[in-house]
Order: structure tokens, then sequence, then C-alpha cells
């Protein structure tokens, strides 16, 4: 009899178990990324501004640590503090005093250093449209089940950031890269995160969806830096980025924690400035977001005895599995772009359906184009689905 | 119709120029002493802050440890210089071998217009000696220079020392960006002046040197070191250059701001700074000190070896060491430690110090003004002169008959000439009667004992002065002086008649250079007393002989000479050392032949600018007093 309740209170327990199963495994997919990226730039140059190379090599390592391999990652460095001239301890770049933490190390990966950070190459970057001779780590390589993670660091002002000293970038340019991104799907989530002076600038003009952004200072509040080291001679941190840096210390890959705690970093009492977030264009709750959504790569393996069963949607269509010779598409190379033709057409083109015609040589030629890139796309996306990444 | 062009209002304007001129002026002169008077009172003063971003808001810690064995080093070096009697080249070069530096030495030699004051001597000939620490990791683009004069007797060994024990101490460390040379010159100024035309391959005032053969690329700032005792209890900061160039504030800045941080007492004039401005001494204090800062840029004479460093638009400046009675003493380390976190400081300079003010006057270390606070000032005095040419233009072109009349006379003005040139010329006899009657009364002080040799030698001066100096750089003030004096002698043929009447009253025999001189004067005085031949007019309403006397004597007391007899004695009054009236006698004529010198040397402005523009002025007034 006890026996019997025993086996019953199991088959029970077990058949619960496997229910509960089957509602994790639906839990497994509810952010809707399948990959991780993170493009890191510091924007500044000269030897006074170490803090901000200190500053992205510290979210770098902490990004690493969480999983984010260094193919998945664009870093940027506008000067080399490592081995300046003036650097009494060359080849380390510290983020802490009494020189605790190196966060150069001897894997640091930098895809873009010196002069190459510039406003152009970074949008750039961040848009895809790079000649073809760029190495891949070089490119950032998203697709629209990305999660990226973008951190800038350097000097700005309302509505601007400067790069090395010689140009800006302004947030209106920075709303339209990230609107590029969104229309030609390369995010799936994009997480912002900016520490400069007047930071919250940079984020006013965003309107793209899923976009959350953070930044270290209100506008017309200027962001402090942290602590000197007396044997350097520099400033080795900023405020912000400091306490920041002390959260990620805490996260590991399996930590629960979320966007709503990121907002508490550095109250005004630690950082003298107001940080701000914007998460208006963001669709889902910023409390259902995890920490590691963003700054980890994280995989996420359950080991279970039970057998899930992911199958069903299949068995539909193995029922039309008779039909399938009428509905079965076929897929077949675009036609090649007939240039010469379209160089000699003096008047509108005739293969471009529902094309405006426009005066002149380029008129002619974008039609077409057009016609091109959106059959190539579609092709894209057909053959994308078959394989689930 | 505007101001100028409606007639109406153009007669209303100028009677009130005629009217009120006088009093405007008044007005205007005490407006401008008062507002100079004004700018040492704190409230209208800044407070001196760090311009520079490169150099930071942060402190390096300094970690210097061997000030004592700095100081025997230096005591090493006093014995060598007293056995070799001079510098110890071979001692030195073997000293900072061993430190690790780049050892370079620098042969020069210069001939003296006239002998020197105290060591009477012709030719100074003399040896740099100058080590070179290379940055370990970078090009060899950008220097800095500390150095350290070597003087004969018991001074600046403790400079010296200080220096080779800071060279061992940089030697040991990596984060160097520019190359520093260590640099100690002989004869002071005379030794850096060879040296920089050497590094920069200039050669401007006729110096004899012996090629660099070692260099550091362009030199971003300088610091000279003046050290004579073991421990200091204040250090003196002294930015004043030649012609009264002045560093960048910024290196005042930073000397400042490392003084606060390590705890030293500093000072900049000699004199203390005061926390009591709001009273009468206190204001009074803050005065002096910016007079005397005044004062020292007029002199146009360099009043430390960084002086000659600031026409290559080097940023330099001297900290000499003060050994008086108070009970705080700071020992050679904590100078080192200053000097150190200077030299960091300026390390991580990546352009030249440009960001903060040229132009300023300090009233202590922590407060200045600007040249847009204290030029006003000035502008004003010049107002006046704007203010009194204007009354006479008006009056002159007011009666018509009279302009025939002057126009006339100027034609003329050859047979009154003859009078109206004898007067300023005798005046010009007695000045130059004064240099020759001088050395006999002080042989020992100011002149070698020949007065024949002597006055040919200042008329050399002279005459170097107008066209010697036509081969220096940046002398375009002298130049045009120079070229311009024998172009008006040989221009004028009337002057050939006037002279032969002058043969008798040279006092040193009929020498051809010294009635060269005489005649380019008188041409000069020719030409001004033609331009104004119809001023006479003018003066001639105050023709009245007490009234002349008065003006006479006013102008007598207002000559160059005499305003620099007053200048001297204030300047020491200033400086708290008051001296004697023979003293000050003695100090007036060795200022004379310093101005002299230093212009030959070095090229200093002040006494050309004196002998061919502020001294025809001033007879050109006698020729206006006593016009008949």
């Amino acid at each position: 009899m006890k026996i019997l309740g025993l086996l019953s209170l199991l088959a029970t327990h077990l058949s619960a178990n496997s229910v509960n199963i089957e509602e994790n495994a639906g839990q497994f997919f509810s952010s809707g990324h399948t990959n991780n990226w993170a493009v890191l730039v510091c924007t500044s140059r000269f030897w006074f501004n170490y803090r901000h190379v200190a500053n992205t090599l510290s979210v770098y390592r902490s990004v690493k640590r969480l999983g984010i391999p260094d193919s998945h990652i664009v870093l940027m460095l506008a000067d080399d503090m490592a081995c300046n001239h003036r650097n009494p301890k060359p080849a380390t770049v510290f983020s802490h005093k009494n020189m605790e933490l190196n966060v150069y190390g001897d894997d640091v990966e930098v895809d873009y250093r010196g002069y190459e950070v510039t406003v152009e190459n970074f949008l750039r970057v961040l848009t895809g449209r790079l000649p073809p001779s760029t190495p891949r780590s070089k490119r950032l390589l998203s697709d629209d089940r990305s999660n990226i993670l973008i951190y800038l660091t350097g000097h700005g002002g309302n509505g601007f950031l400067k790069f090395q000293d010689s140009e800006e970038i302004s947030n209106v340019e920075l709303a339209d890269a990230f609107q590029q991104m969104w229309q030609k799907r390369r995010y799936n989530e994009l997480l912002f995160i900016i520490d400069t002076c007047q930071g919250a600038s940079m984020y006013e003009r965003f309107y793209s969806p899923n976009l959350m952004a953070l930044a270290s200072s209100q506008v017309g509040e200027d962001s402090l830096s942290h602590q000197p080291d007396l044997a350097i001679g520099v400033h080795l941190m900023d405020r912000y980025t400091f306490y920041l840096l002390e959260f990620l210390e805490d996260i590991h890959p399996a930590s629960k924690s979320n966007m709503n705690d990121l907002f508490k970093v550095c109250p005004k009492s630690q950082c003298v400035s107001t940080p701000g977030h914007r998460t208006d264009l963001f669709l889902r709750d910023p409390g259902s977001a995890l920490i590691t959504d963003f700054f980890g790569s994280v995989r996420k393996v359950e080991i279970t005895m039970e057998t899930v069963n992911l199958t069903d949607p299949i068995e539909q269509v193995e029922q039309n599995f008779v039909n399938e010779d009428l509905q079965k598409e076929s897929y077949s190379y675009v036609d090649q772009l007939p240039v010469s033709e379209i160089i000699h057409q003096t008047l509108a083109g005739e293969d471009a359906p529902g094309s405006i015609v426009a005066v002149g040589g380029n008129g002619l030629v974008m039609p077409p184009v057009f016609h091109f890139y959106f059959t190539v796309t579609r092709h894209d996306v057909a053959t994308r689905q078959e394989e689930p990444d | 119709m505007g101001l100028l062009s409606d007639p109406n209002r153009r007669r209303a304007l100028i009677g009130l120029l005629t009217r009120l001129n006088a009093p405007i002026c008044v007005v205007c002169y005490m407006a401008g002493v008062a507002w100079f008077m004004g700018l040492a009172f704190e409230p209208f003063t800044l407070r001196t802050y760090m311009s520079e971003n490169a150099m930071g808001s942060t402190m390096v810690e300094e970690r210097f440890p061997a000030g004592e064995r700095a100081l025997a080093t230096g005591r090493e070096f006093a014995a060598h210089k007293k056995k070799t009697g001079g510098m110890p080249v071979d001692w030195l070069v073997k000293t900072m071998q061993s430190r690790g530096l780049e050892v370079f030495t620098q042969r020069f030699s210069r001939r003296l217009p006239f002998p020197d004051e105290d060591k009477e001597r012709y030719m100074v000939k003399g040896t740099n000696v100058y080590g070179i620490l290379r940055a370990p990791r970078a090009p060899r683009t950008e220097a800095l220079v500390l150095s350290a004069p070597c003087t004969a007797g018991d001074h600046n060994n403790q400079a010296v020392g200080l220096l080779l024990g800071l060279a061992q101490y940089f030697r040991n460390q990596v984060y160097w960006a520019k190359d520093i040379i260590f640099l100690v010159n002989e004869h002071d100024l005379i030794g850096m002046q060879a040296w920089l035309e050497g590094y920069h391959h200039t050669n401007t005032t006729g110096m004899d040197w012996s090629p660099l053969q070692g260099r550091g690329g362009s030199i971003q700032a300088a610091l000279s070191l003046e050290l004579s005792s073991d421990v200091v209890t204040s250090l003196d900061l002294v930015l004043e250059g030649l012609n009264g160039q002045l560093p960048n504030l910024d290196l005042a800045n930073l000397f400042y701001a490392f003084c606060q941080k390590i705890g030293v007492l500093c000072t900049t004039q000699g004199k203390l700074q005061r926390n009591d401005w709001d009273s009468v001494s206190g204001y009074s204090h803050a005065v002096q000190t910016m007079m005397l800062m005044a004062m020292k840029q007029a002199s146009g004479r360099p009043w430390g070896d960084h002086g000659l460093f600031l026409r290559y638009h080097i940023e330099a400046a001297t900290i000499k060491g003060i050994n008086s009675f108070r009970q705080y003493k700071t020992d050679a380390t904590t100078v080192g430690r200053l000097l150190e976190g200077m030299y960091r400081k300026l390390n991580n300079l990546l352009e030249r110090l440009h960001q903060s003010y040229f132009f300023y006057l300090m009233s202590s270390l922590s407060h200045f003004v600007s040249i847009g606070y204290y030029m006003p000032a000035f502008g004003l005095l010049g107002v006046i002169l704007l203010l009194r040419a204007l009354d006479l233009w008006v009056q002159l072109a007011s009666p018509p008959p009279r302009t025939e009349d002057g126009v006339v006379d100027a034609e003329q003005v050859s047979s009154p000439g003859v009078l109206s040139v004898l007067t300023p010329l005798a005046v010009v006899l007695t000045a130059i009667a004064v240099y020759t009657l001088l050395p006999p009364a002080t042989r020992a002080r100011v002149f070698y004992c020949n007065p024949v040799c002597d006055v040919r030698r200042v008329s050399l001066c002279l005459l170097k002065a107008a066209d010697g100096s036509g081969h220096g750089a940046g002398l375009e003030g002298a130049e045009a002086g120079g070229r311009a004096l024998p172009g008006r002698a040989a221009g004028l043929h009337r002057a050939h008649q006037l002279l032969p009447g002058l043969h008798p009253g040279s006092h040193a025999g009929a020498r051809g250079r010294l009635r060269h001189a005489q005649r380019a004067k008188v041409t000069r005085l020719q030409r001004l007393g033609d331009r104004c031949g119809s001023v006479r007019s003018l003066t001639s309403r105050s023709s009245s002989p007490p009234r002349r006397v008065l003006s006479a004597f006013v102008l007598v007391v207002l000559s160059p000479a005499c305003t620099l007899l007053f200048s001297v004695f204030f300047f020491q009054e200033l400086q708290e050392m008051p001296v004697s009236f023979l003293d000050g006698w003695m100090l007036y004529l060795s200022v004379i032949s310093q101005g002299i010198l230093d212009h030959a040397l070095y090229g200093s402005l002040v006494y050309p600018l004196v002998a061919l523009l502020v001294y025809p002025c001033w007879l050109l007034f006698w020729n206006i007093l006593f016009w008949k």
C-alpha cells in the first residue's frame, strides 16, 4: 500500500517535473537573442586621458570574463597608454591605485587602434558598411538575433562626443546610425552606455525600437574622475565606470541581476553627477532583461533526465508531406545586374517594377540596384530560416 | 552728417579740445597713475591657476632621496674649482659620464667692448659643460634644460651639486619622454649666450664659440638654479629676462603649486607674501613687489641665467635659494623633490607652454594682473600725447597767414639754424665730457684709467650700437636706428658747413670717429630742427624768463640721466636696501656701463632706445624751449 502510494507520488512528481521542464524549455528562449556582441570605444588620446583607456579596458575585461569571445568584441582604443613614453610601468594599464589591477594584461585584442578610431570608422562598424578588404576582427557581424553592448567614453558635451581631439560625433548621427542598424536588422536589442560629461544628451535623440541607454551624467553636469595614482601621476578611472566595474565584478554567468540593478549603480552620492537612463524604446520590461543578456554570452545548459518533446510543430508538417511538392519553393540565384544595359540606357529602366523615372544617370542606376538589393535580402531571409543558430 | 564732417560739430569739438586740453591731460595722467597703483589692490587681481591641461591637476609622488650626497658632490666641485681657478672641466666631464649622461663641452671667447667694471678684463674665455640624459623610449625630438652657473668664489656650489644629484636620480627613471640637458655654464650670462647660440645655430652677438657636438631636440622649458647654501629658508623665483620678456605664467604657477604642495616658503622679487591685503602696509607691500617687477622689466637686462632663453621662445625661470634668519629651514632633499616634481610635470607637456599669459605683473606669487588690465594705465598716458598733438595741430591750422610765414621761415632756417643747434650740441658735448671726466674721479669702479681710450671706446660703442646692431636678429628698432643714422649723416650737405667750429669742442682731440658720431647726432638734430621750425611760432608765447628758467629746471629734472638716477635710488628703496648718495652714484654709473655692455653682449634694446630715441627727443625740448 505504502509502496503504491510512493509510486503514485513518484509518478505524479515525475509528470509534474516533466511539465515543469516543458515550461522551463519555454523559458530557455525567452530573451529572443542568440548571440552577443560588444563594441567598446575609447575616443580620447594623450597621456592625461589615461582614465578613458582604463575605463574601456575594464569594461572589456568584464565582458570577456562573462563569456563574450574576442571575435565578438570590437575594441577601439584611440591611444596607446601602455606603451606611452610617460608610463612608469610600461605595458600596463591600471584601474585601481597602488597598481592593484592591471587591465591590460597579455590577452587584450585591440581591433581599432590609434588614429583608426574615427567617427567614420565607428559608424561604418555599426552599420556594417566596410570595404571588402576589412578583416573579420574589425567587423560587427551581428544579425537580427544579436544583443549588442555599445560602450563609449571620452570627452563630450551637450549633444556631441569628441573623437581624437579633432572631430565630433553628434547625437543625431548616432541615432541615425542605430536606425540604420534597425532597418538592416543588425540587432535584436541594444544597450548603450556612455561615460562622458553631459552624457545624457547623447541618447536624447534615439528613435529606434529596442534600445536601452545609460549615461553617467545629465546635461549640464560633468562626469568626474575617480582617483589619481601618485606614482603614475594621472587619474586612473572615471567614477561611473569604476562603480560599474565594481558592480560587474559581482556578476557571474548564472546571476539573475536585471537592468533595474544596473540603473542603481553609482548614485549621486558616489558619482557626484546624476547618472541617467532611458528605457522608453525598449519593448521588454527592463526588470526582465538580465545583465548577462548584454554583458555576457550565456549559453544556458540544464541537465535533465527527462525527455522534452520539441517536435510537436514538425508533426503537422509531416501531415502535409504529400502536398509538399506543390508548395515547395524553388530557390535560385538572382539575375546578374545588367550593368552594361543600365549604363547605355537613356530613359527609364523597364526592369524595375514600380520604379520612379528620374532624370540623370544616378536615377537610372538606383531603381535596378534597389530591386537587386531587395531580392538578395529576401533570398537571405528565406535560407536562414532553415538553420537555427 | 558725421561727427567730424559736420563743420558746426567739429568746431564745437575743437573748441572743447583747446579749452579743456590742460585739465583733460591732468585728469588722464592722474587716472593712469591711479589705475596702475590700483592694480596691486588684491580684489582687482586674479589668483594664479594652472592653465595647461597636460600639466594637469594631479600631482606626482616625488621620491628624490639623495640630498646629502648632492651636497657632498657640491663640496667636491668647490674644491676642484678652487684648484683649477675656474671651471673644473675634466672633473665635471668625468662626474657626468659616471652618472650615465652623454657629456659634451663647448669653448667660447668674447672680446668686451670696454673692460668690465669689477673684473677689469677685455677678453672673456670659458668652457661650458653639459650632459644629455636621453629619454629611454622616446625619440629625441624635445628636451628640457636644468642649468647651474659656475661662478667664481664660494657661490653656487650646492647648485651644481644638486644638479649632479638630480642627474643621477633622473637617469634611473623610465618615464622621461623628453631628453634632459644638464648644463653648467661658465661666466654666467656670457657662457649661456654662447651655449644658446651654438644650440640654435645663430650668431647674433659676434661671439666666438666652438660648435656643439651633441644636441637634444627643441627645448620646451628650462630652469636655472642658484643655490649657495646647504639649507635654505625660502626659494625665490626670478622671471624677468632680456628686454623685459617674461616666461609663460604657467611656469610660475607650476612653481607655486609645488611650493604649496611640499610646503616650502616661496617668494618673488625677494619679498614674502602677506595676507593682510586690506591694511595699508599690506597694500604697499604688494605695490612694491609690482613696481619692482615693472622696473626690472624696464631695465632690459636678464636677471638670471634664464633670461637669454626667452628670446628663443623657450619658457625659462631662475630659482634662487635664499638663506635668511628664519627658524624653518628646508634641506637639499626637499629642494630636489620640488625640482623633480616640476620636471615630471614638464615631462607631461605635449606642446610648448602657451595656454597662459605671456604679459603679466605679479603682486605676489599667488596674484597677478594680465596685460589687458595694466595696459589701459599706459594707454591713458599715451592719450595725453595724442591730446597735446591734436591741440598743436589745431592751433597750427587756425591762422592762415602764419603758415606762409612758417614755410618761408623754414627755408631760411639755416641761419637761425646754427644758433638753434648750438645749444643742444653744447649739451651733447657736456654729456661726452661727463663720460670723459668720470674716469679720473672713479677709476677703480667704472671705467679703466685712460680717458682717451675710453672716449674712443664709448664712441665705438655708440657707433656699434648704431650700426653694429644691424646684424642682430630681432632687434628691429635698433636696426632701423642704425641703418638710418649713416644715411642721414650722408644725406645732408649742410652739416659739413656747420661743423668746422666743433673741433676745439671735443675733449679727446681730433679723433675722426668721434667727429663722425657727433656729426651724426648733429644732423639728426638738424632734421628735427627743420621739422620744428614751424613750431617756434607757438613757443614764442612762453618766452618770459622766469617761466623759461622754471621749464629749464623741470627739463633737467626730467632728463633721461636724472630719471635714471632717481630710479636707481627708488629701486634700492623698493628692495629695502637703501643706499647712501655716493654708493647710489656708483651704482648709477655701473648701471649705465652695464646697459652699454648688455647691448653689446646680448642685444639688449634699452641702451639704443634711450640713446637714439629718448635722448634726442629730450634735446629737442631744449631746442623748443630756447627758441628766439
